[in-house]
């Protein structure tokens, strides 16, 4: 036994989670426990309650609308690699996903974990800030909604207060037209990013007429990058407008450690924006729900 | 100290019911609690999956689950595997055979990914990246993995699916 003595609670309600959380000192929400129990057995997180999401059966599972999909924060990132309704309608967050660590982990962690628990090499938030999710959280006062760039707070750290808890996102439908990619670096597969990078592009004929570059691994969260989408809407698409926007990329101030300093992720920032535009534009032309 | 939790878990198909801390993994239940050793224990934080086992027939780390997360479910370890003659199953037979293992100390949870693997598949072939793939999730220092991916590829035929 790794983790210092903790009580375990397991509610089977939204509302009652959010009470334990509320009532009990030095209290966490438990997801599916694929980042929080690894920083338990090493002792870097210390809960003394550890409130267990995994009974509470309104959380899990992937809603389609008419031009949404309403995903539960407890639906594992495995049900999301298989979902058809995800590959079809948001083939992003399935290419997103299919990086995301190994079967075995993937089984058990959830889209809401990755999320809340911000890894800044996690593929999810990447995705995430891409496709622009709106969060649901629900907290003693009743339930708000968030934007994904309201997220983020720091290193680790989401704008939720201690005694709410992430219920669901809600993402709209990729459409038929449009062009994506998800591309990262790392040292072996399946490991966290070094860099990451995701895109989501709209054409006007040959011109741009929306699009989404984020990149993750460069800072604690996601970022978007609002210079490179400036340049490259309302023009074609062709290598002067990859080198473009690899050169901004490149240029973006970065964080970094002493296996994968700065410079190297700038580098992977610049080259994988290239990539993911190119890739991005060739899927424009193959349509993503057909 | 905290209360100790009262569990029934279901292992290899006998039930176990024991009061444990919240505060213990499901590895450690397994070889603490009732005597399976099989399960290994290698890092004890998600990297190596030489602790793999299956909860509900899916392959999970036991050292990310907790004893009381797995109260009323199914959990099969290698020990549940091989016949109760001792005669391997089709997966140990088949890493037997291509050398898919050398020290043995990840084999536990090799057997339980191909297991997984096993189950999933649908009758369909598996392509040798496909085993790959799931099989990084298990660490192996020996073997180089191409006796174990060899061994996969053979037991995840069309012909020998579903011969336990």
């Amino acid at each position: 036994m790794k983790p210092v003595p903790f009580d375990y609670h397991v509610p089977t309600s939204v509302a009652d989670a959010v009470e334990l959380l509320r009532t009990l000192p030095n209290a966490r929400a438990l997801a599916g426990g694929q980042s929080l129990i690894p920083m338990m057995n090493l002792r870097a997180a210390a809960p003394s309650h550890l409130i267990d999401l995994g009974k509470i059966p309104d959380l899990c599972g992937v809603h389609e609308t008419a031009s949404n999909l309403r995903i539960g924060a407890m639906t594992t990132q495995r049900s999301l690699e298989r979902s058809a309704v995800v590959r079809r309608h948001c083939p992003l967050l399935g290419e997103a996903v299919d990086h995301v660590g190994h079967q075995q982990t993937r089984n058990r962690g959830t889209i809401g974990g990755s999320l809340c628990h911000l890894d800044p090499g996690a593929e999810l938030p990447v995705a995430a800030a891409a496709l622009e999710m709106t969060f649901t959280v629900t907290g003693p006062g009743g339930s708000r909604t968030m934007s994904f760039d309201e997220f983020p707070a720091g290193y680790l750290t989401t704008t939720l207060e201690p005694d709410e808890i992430l219920t669901h996102i809600d993402v709209r439908k990729t459409l038929p037209h449009e062009g994506y990619a998800f591309l990262e670096f790392n040292q072996r597969p399946a490991d966290f990013a070094i860099v990451s990078v995701a895109v989501l592009l709209t054409l006007d004929g040959e011109q741009v007429s929306q699009v989404r570059v984020v990149l993750g691994g460069i800072d604690y969260a996601p970022i978007r990058l609002l210079e490179a989408e400036a340049t490259l809407t309302g023009n074609r698409l062709d290598d002067k407008a990859f080198e473009a926007a690899a050169a901004i990329a490149a240029a973006h101030p970065c964080e970094g450690d002493e296996v994968s300093p700065p410079e190297f992720r700038q580098h992977l920032a610049g080259v994988l924006v290239r990539r993911a535009l190119r890739k991005a534009l060739e899927r424009t032309k193959v349509s993503v729900n057909a | 100290m905290p209360e100790l939790y009262p569990v029934k878990i279901h292992v290899n198909g006998t039930t176990y019911e024991r009061r444990v801390e919240p505060r213990m993994h499901l590895a450690d239940f397994l070889r603490h609690e009732i005597d399976l050793t099989g399960t290994h224990i290698g890092c004890e934080h998600g990297v190596c999956g030489a602790c793999t086992v299956l909860v509900d027939g899916a392959s999970v780390r036991s050292c990310l689950m907790l004893a009381v997360q797995t109260d009323g479910r199914s959990v099969d370890t290698v020990e549940g595997v091989a016949a109760a003659d001792g005669t391997l199953n089709p997966v140990q037979a088949a890493l037997s055979k291509h050398h898919g293992l050398q020290c043995g100390f990840c084999t536990p949870g090799i057997i339980m990914t191909i297991t997984e693997m096993r189950k999933e598949s649908g009758g369909r072939q598996w392509t040798e990246d496909e085993v790959r793939a799931a099989l990084s999730g298990n660490l192996c220092r020996c073997t180089g993995y191409q006796g174990m991916v060899d061994a996969a590829l053979e037991v995840l035929t069309p012909l020998n699916l579903g011969r336990d």
